[in-house]
């Protein structure tokens, strides 16, 4: 009992005492970034449009992401995404972009331990959870979707 | 009860080496140390066999620091980091000598330090090496992210360093002695933010200071140097708070490796940890002090935390331990 007194009163210490984040520089940077990549896409997505006028809106849409996926798992491959990442944060990680380095990095990390156990296996530990819940959220709005279009 | 061992004898360290990564050479005691490798591979395929090598070339380094031959040897103390400590038993496999796997986490140099001179003590063994490393990308995969992955660090996060320390300890030659030696109690408070090591392990490191002063009567003033090993920045101001709760003041003699190792432009936030922080500190720029005798008596005692992801991910809290021992030129 005395011990869990103590360690309560130990971690509100400790938590007073950890130097914080600055919030605004933070999030400053995250925002000019995060909106440059989305800038990028959109600007792919133009040329694209512009030099291939029979192109469809959703063809270009899908050839723009395959581009900035690749742009990204390249960066990641020659070291430079994960500078970005640490100056950027959030703003670097919510776009496609990030969902991309998140794959990219451990491949590269477990080639090591071979193409099945290591690439294969390890390539979806930290992108795995978001493939998960994005295919479940999508199940429960298609359910609902259903359900409204009953009446 | 803790005790405290004073040790009859008084074994000497006899010979010491250590190997760095390239950032940790251009750190602070990046002068002190015997072997800056180029880059992190170290030649090797993976990060494991570099740090394994790291081990191996710091074990042959010291015996020949010692001016000993691999015959000479009488036993192998040696941990690391990584799961079932394979650097330390996979490099003493090249060796033709016995080997004790001890894991202490980032205080495994005091505590090899410690079983050593008690085997010397002892007289049970004539000549033992003890040796610890870790490696930043090791570590980095087995705790915690790829190393590519875009992510920020928290401001509480410290850096493992890439190196390895060893050192010889026996009764015959010329070297700074062993005295006595405190091992630690495990000691948990509630933390589990794995990115707070330092807040984890400090009162780890105020059990056995105040069990060591205890035991030998003695305080701060009584050292040269206080020396933990890797509680960096906040660590070590946590510490310096819970003892002067205690009644002890730690004044200017009281530093810590982590803390001190990288310069304030290499961005490792909170400082340097791993089972290479203090090894390398230990048995470069501390070891050639005493023997210049710049310092006369040195507590040295390095702080480990005993956790594992499986423990962390099923939230367990953080249990921490600390090794002390009193070197005297």
């Amino acid at each position: 009992m005395e011990d869990k007194k103590r360690n309560e009163a130990y971690n509100q210490y400790v938590s007073a005492k950890i130097p914080k984040t600055h919030a605004w520089p933070a999030l400053f940077n995250s925002f000019w970034v995060g909106g440059l990549i989305c800038v990028i896409g959109q600007g792919i997505n133009d040329l694209l449009l512009l030099a291939f006028p029979m192109l469809s809106q959703q063809s270009a849409w899908a050839l723009t992401l395959i581009a900035l996926i690749f742009i990204a798992s390249f960066l990641t491959g020659i070291g430079v995404y994960d500078q970005i990442g640490k100056f950027a944060g959030g703003g670097s990680i919510v776009p496609i972009t990030g969902f991309s380095n998140s794959i990219a990095s451990p491949s590269i990390e477990f080639k090591s331990e071979g193409i099945v156990y290591g690439i294969c296996v390890k390539m979806f530990t930290i992108a795995g959870p978001v493939i998960v819940f994005g295919v479940a959220s999508s199940m429960v709005v298609g359910l609902i979707y259903w359900i409204i279009s009953l009446f | 009860m803790a005790e405290t061992i004073k040790l009859k004898k008084q074994p000497k360290i006899i010979g010491s080496y250590s190997i760095v990564g390239p950032k940790e050479g251009k750190g602070n005691f990046g002068e002190y140390f015997d072997y800056v490798m180029k880059n992190d591979f170290f030649g090797e395929k993976t990060f494991e066999k570099a740090e394994r090598k790291m081990l191996e070339n710091a074990i042959t380094g010291v015996i020949q620091n010692a001016k000993l031959q691999t015959k000479d040897i009488d036993i192998m103390i040696a941990g690391d980091l990584l799961n079932q400590i394979i650097s330390s038993s996979y490099a003493a496999r090249v060796f033709n000598f016995p080997f004790l796997g001890v894991y202490g986490a980032c205080s495994t140099m005091a505590e090899s330090i410690g079983v050593a001179s008690i085997l010397v003590d002892g007289g049970y063994s004539k000549n033992v090496v003890c040796c610890t490393g870790s490696h930043f990308s090791t570590a980095e995969r087995q705790y915690r992210f790829p190393l590519e992955l875009g992510n920020q660090r928290p401001p509480t996060s410290q850096w493992t360093v890439t190196g390895a320390g060893s050192c010889v300890i026996s009764l015959e030659g010329e070297g700074p002695r062993i005295t006595m030696v405190t091992f630690g109690k495990v000691v948990d408070w509630g933390i589990n933010d794995v990115n707070n090591m330092g807040g984890a392990m400090a009162p780890a490191a105020r059990e056995t200071m105040l069990n060591h002063f205890r035991n030998t009567k003695t305080g701060p003033d009584d050292y040269d140097l206080i020396l933990t090993g890797d509680l960096g920045k906040l660590g070590s101001e946590i510490l310096i708070d819970l003892m002067e709760d205690e009644g002890i003041t730690l004044g200017s003699n009281y530093g810590d490796c982590g803390q001190m190792y990288f310069k304030r432009s290499q961005q490792t936030l909170c400082g340097a940890s791993g089972a290479g922080c203090c090894a390398t500190v230990f048995n470069s720029f501390i070891i050639k002090k005493l023997q210049e005798k710049k310092y006369k008596r040195i507590l040295f005692m390095p702080t480990g935390a005993l956790l594992s992801t499986t423990s962390t991910q099923q939230g367990d809290t953080i249990p921490c331990t600390c090794h002390a021992i009193v070197i005297e030129a």
